[in-house]
């Protein structure tokens, strides 16, 4: 009994221990580089369920991404919404634009569903560069309540009378439970039909086509699910930066890492994305804080060469390998 | 594979990860508290900005030794723990806690830019330390911190005194219209705002007013739908790639606008300078330190420049090869600390933040008083008109008459001279 | 009349800006169009090629053209080399565009550092008699001015693409690239060693940087990270033009650079970029192999 819900056991002990540090009160580094780290497990595993399940590559996670970040600062802009309102829309915002473009391009071969992503970021950046009400291209700043509310319980109150002590820490939690919400999701996917029907496109879209399988449907839904799950990566973005401007939300970084890293852990199962980023994300925030130079730019580009050259299917591809 | 093999093998691989990462952070993290003063910051090293970043940080260095050559802070000895922040404000947040929590600074000072100081905020204010800024432009508007002071001189409202020297000089022109380009970016875009301001005020009728994609390449359509408009001066702020666009657009097309320029920033880039030689003659564009004269006004900035210079050229470095742009402020801002913690005598943020507000401070920027803001307290960019630029030899920039000032008028050594009279 | 003016200058300014993003393109038409590397390092091997082109002219006094021309069979052959890399780790297993998609990122990151180290972040630029400069025609009362800078880029590119095709077109290797991107089986039949073809076409794709970086550094200053400015145009380029047409690349770029050009005079600049790829957009819309792509999209 316990054997069989092994998965959702272990993501109630993954929750608990990402509430529990944050009750610890370490270093406060440790708050914002998890939160760095555990972003890209949840942008990563939204990315892996189209690319890694499907093979179609999305080019534009800092499309999806910026405009999470732009409809969470349009909606504290406009009637200072909770952070959780911000996640709910801009989930469903980013998940209807996966919906469009996928409706326009996923009928084709998957690099023009990679360039489709690419162009649509662009216009989107331009659309907020032009758009003054969210900043525009000088940037906003955004305060964090002083006492930010959650159906009525405090959540941080600096004296002691909230769940939370401090703003990062609950943010922190948030991007965690985000995280496993995503990992969950992806799990699901990969063992139910959805992940059947994605796998066998992956292999031959036209064969799959043939024995039945509805691609274009499995494949909106999928885009759907990866597109939405960007976008609440978004929404929480400009909560943790407190100044967002366009270049910072639409920055080719997450394009690079939510690619690189499901590959460097493997795509082809929910573990290699969170392997990928973990290990990715770890290696670069602390390269970011030891190495006070350009080296560390360096470093990440042999890493994503050596790792994919050395490790086709990835580290999870790599173990099991070994433990055949 | 059986199923159970996969996830025994996931959870080792999680586990060996995290063990992993706990051990590198904190393999990394210093075991006893040393004994020097640490001042801590992230610098763009590389990425949009490290053009200015690593000329600053040669700065910085240079103050350090100074510093510590004079006996150190509060007789302790100085130094610096910095990170690259890569010109991403993404990486801002996590560098300043590393900084607080586990390299342990006694002090923390800005990035350079808006962009990258706007996310150190917070992390500065849940800890209640004093922030020094490097160019910042209205960082502190929102939050009103009492414990944050930069050290771009363009007075209590940044984006307006930035380029109310610039209108007051052209007011020898008697214009009636304006055209205004920005880029699409943070810093132009709010110098632009500023001009607008200052348009309206001068009673000038604005003709055009469009910003351009950082990405541009060809900028001689802008510049010809400029020119569509008939303006009697054409403001632009700009980022490097753009400055040196326009130039090169503005000497192939033309222009009949009397001035041009404004808050152009780049121009005072060596490489730039000496790139685009003859084609800067005309561009009237604001600067902070020029080689004139009457520049005297900054004590000490004639010999922090020349150490610097012969800084690069003995260790050659590949920065800046004059270092007129950011040398003297990236190292006044870390002076008005040092000379500050030192008056105080102990490392007391409350006190030493009241200091410097209370204080008037003389640096190799002249003297600097702040606003309650931490702004400074009157703006002092400087008018400068390009000039008797005959080739592209870098030394000329070095020498007095490439530059000429045209305001304050107390400093000035030219007047502005219309666009087309310089070419 | 002044908008005429206007108009025909703008129109102009566009195709000669396109031939600039021509320049860029047409290595990567070659790379990603007829052999399926997505190679996003690209448009910054471009900026090495043209931080090449300045040490030559800043040392040497060598005309920055001449410069590009000299770089030309260097670029070929480290084209050589990173196919030889990409063959070897990717192609040969069959591996998925993905993974190789990874391969040239990281090598764009190791290329910027190594840059960043030679050349240190300065911006650059070059000088010859030709820059600054421009041509003026007085018509009928208007004024038409061609940048010598453009100029030089249009006219270099317009020579690539014709000389490329040429080569694609009527040469042995040529068609045999050609086959390789159609029908690697029949390739095969005919005798022809299929990776060799295409690490001569790779390296024929790279080559293209001597002299597109050459062209860089006349338009724009650069730095090392300035080739990221032109991944989205490239990419875009090359499929609005269709994959694996040559010709198409040149008629892509033209056509986002007179989009962009027509966007910055008349409705302001800022709008360019979303005219542009909106334009790439409505292509894929409604006519998915490009403009002169002939293969199946599926």
């Amino acid at each position: 009994m316990l054997m069989r819900y092994r998965f959702e056991i272990g993501c109630v002990v993954a929750l608990l221990a990402c509430f529990l540090i944050t009750q610890v009160e370490l270093n406060r580094f440790y708050y914002f580089a998890g939160f760095a780290i555990l972003q890209y497990v949840l942008i990563s595993t939204a990315w892996n369920i189209l690319g890694g399940y499907g093979g179609y590559i999305n080019f534009g996670t800092a499309g999806f991404l910026g405009l999470g970040t732009y409809v969470a600062i349009a909606m504290i802009q406009f009637y200072g919404a909770g952070i959780i309102e911000q996640i709910i829309v801009a989930g469903a915002l980013a998940g209807l634009l996966g919906l469009g473009i996928g409706y326009i391009t996923l009928r084709l071969k998957g690099v023009y569903f990679a360039i489709a992503t690419l162009a649509i970021a662009i216009v989107l950046e331009t659309f907020v560069n032009n758009w003054d009400y969210v900043g525009g291209a000088a940037g906003v700043s955004i305060l964090p309540p002083r006492t930010p509310e959650l159906l009525g319980i405090t959540i941080v109150d600096r004296k002691g009378g909230g769940i939370f002590y401090n703003n990062k820490e609950f943010l922190f939690f948030l991007m965690g439970a985000l995280a496993i919400m995503s990992v969950w999701i992806a799990r699901t996917v990969e063992f139910g039909k959805l992940g059947r029907g994605l796998n066998a496109i992956k292999d031959n879209e036209e064969a799959a086509e043939c024995m039945g399988v509805p691609t274009l449907k499995l494949k909106l839904i999928a885009t759907v699910i990866s597109g939405s799950l960007m976008g609440v990566a978004g929404a929480v973005f400009p909560s943790y930066l407190t100044f967002v401007d366009p270049p910072t939300a639409f920055n080719l970084e997450f394009a690079v890492n939510s690619l690189a890293m499901p590959m460097i852990g493997g795509t082809f199962t929910w573990i290699g994305p969170v392997v990928g980023s973990i290990l990715l994300g770890t290696v670069q925030q602390v390269a970011i804080v030891t190495i006070s130079s350009e080296i560390n730019l360096l470093i990440i580009g042999l890493l994503l060469v050596i790792f994919v050259t050395i490790a086709p299917h990835g580290i999870v591809g790599w173990f099991m390998k070994k433990n055949k | 594979m059986s199923r159970i093999l996969k996830f025994r093998v996931s959870t080792m691989l999680l586990g060996v990860l995290f063990a992993a990462a706990f051990t590198l952070t904190t393999a990394f993290s210093p075991s006893a508290q040393a004994k020097p003063i640490k001042v801590g910051f992230s610098m763009a090293l590389t990425g949009a900005l490290a053009g200015g970043g690593k000329q600053a940080l040669e700065a910085m260095k240079i103050w350090r030794d100074d510093i510590n050559s004079k006996g150190g802070m509060i007789g302790r000895q100085v130094e610096l723990v910095y990170y690259d922040d890569q010109t991403n404000p993404k990486n801002v947040p996590g560098i300043y806690a590393k900084l607080l929590d586990v390299d342990k600074v006694d002090f923390i000072v800005s990035g350079y830019g808006t962009n990258l100081i706007a996310p150190a905020m917070p992390v500065a204010i849940d800890r209640d330390v004093v922030f020094m800024g490097l160019f910042g432009m209205n960082n502190n508007k929102k939050w009103k911190y009492d414990k944050y002071f930069q050290i771009l001189p363009a007075g209590p409202d940044p984006a307006v005194g930035f380029s109310y020297n610039w209108f007051e000089a052209l007011k020898t022109f008697k214009p009636k219209t304006i055209a205004l380009l920005s880029a699409d970016a943070e810093f132009a875009r709010n110098l632009k705002e500023g001009a607008v301001k200052n348009a309206k005020n001068m009673g000038l009728k604005i003709v055009y007013n469009e910003n351009y994609p950082p990405k541009t390449a060809d900028f001689t359509p802008i510049v010809r739908a400029v020119n569509a408009k008939k303006p009697d001066v054409f403001y632009i702020a700009s980022y490097p790639n753009g400055s040196a666009g326009l130039v090169r657009a503005l000497a192939e097309v033309g222009t009949k606008a009397k001035a041009v320029g404004g808050g152009m920033v780049g121009l005072q880039f060596s490489g730039l300078m000496a790139g685009l030689g003859p084609n800067l003659n005309g561009i009237l564009n604001y600067d902070f330190y020029v080689p004139e004269p009457t520049m005297a006004l900054y004590p000490g900035a004639t010999e922090l420049i020349a150490k610097y210079q012969n800084k690069v050229k003995t260790e050659g470095l590949k920065t800046d090869a004059l270092g007129y742009y950011l040398v003297p402020w990236a190292y006044a801002y870390l002076d008005v600390l040092g000379q500050a913690v030192n008056a105080v005598g102990k490392i007391d943020h409350e006190a030493i933040a009241k200091y410097i507000h209370a204080t008037e401070f003389t640096s190799v920027v002249g003297k600097i008083k702040f606003t309650p803001l931490g702004e400074w307290s009157e703006t002092r960019t400087i008018v400068v008109q390009y000039q008797n630029i005959k080739n592209n030899d870098l030394q000329q920039f070095a020498r007095p008459g490439t530059r000429k000032i045209m305001y304050p008028l107390d400093i000035k050594t030219g007047t502005p001279q219309t666009y087309n009279s310089l070419r | 009349m002044e908008f005429l003016e206007l108009l025909i200058n703008a129109l102009i300014a566009g195709i000669l800006l396109g031939g600039f993003f021509a320049a860029l393109s047409i290595g990567l038409s070659i790379c990603f169009g007829l052999l399926d590397a997505v190679n996003i390092a690209h448009p910054t091997l471009i900026v090495g090629a043209a931080f090449c082109t300045f040490l030559l002219n800043d040392l040497l006094g060598i005309d920055p053209i001449v410069a590009g021309l000299i770089l030309t069979p260097v670029f070929f052959l480290l084209g050589m080399g990173i196919y030889s890399l990409y063959y070897q780790f990717f192609e040969r297993q069959s591996a998925e565009a993905l993974r190789g998609l990874a391969f040239f990122f990281g090598l764009l990151f190791i290329a910027e550092v190594v840059m960043i180290m030679i050349f240190g972040v300065d911006h650059r630029l070059v000088n010859a008699p030709y820059i600054g400069e421009s041509f003026t025609a007085i018509v009928t009362g208007m004024t038409f001015s061609i940048p010598y800078r453009l100029l030089a880029a249009f006219v270099i590119a317009g020579l690539m693409t014709l000389g490329i095709s040429y080569y694609l077109n009527s040469s042995y290797f040529g068609r045999a690239t050609s086959a390789v991107h159609q029908d690697m089986m029949a390739l095969s039949l005919m005798g022809a060693d299929p990776v060799m073809i295409k690490r001569i076409a790779f390296a024929l794709g790279l080559a293209t940087c001597g002299l597109a970086g050459a062209l860089m550094i006349i338009v724009i200053p650069i730095e090392p990270a300035v080739g990221r400015f032109f991944i989205g145009n490239v990419f875009a380029i090359v499929v609005l033009g269709g994959l694996g047409s040559i010709p198409g690349t040149l008629v892509g770029a033209l056509i986002l650079g007179i989009a962009e050009s027509l966007v910055s005079t008349f409705f302001g600049p800022s709008w360019a970029p979303a005219v542009s790829f909106g334009i790439l957009l409505g292509v894929l819309a409604f006519k998915p192999t490009g403009l002169f792509g002939t293969g199946d999209t599926r």
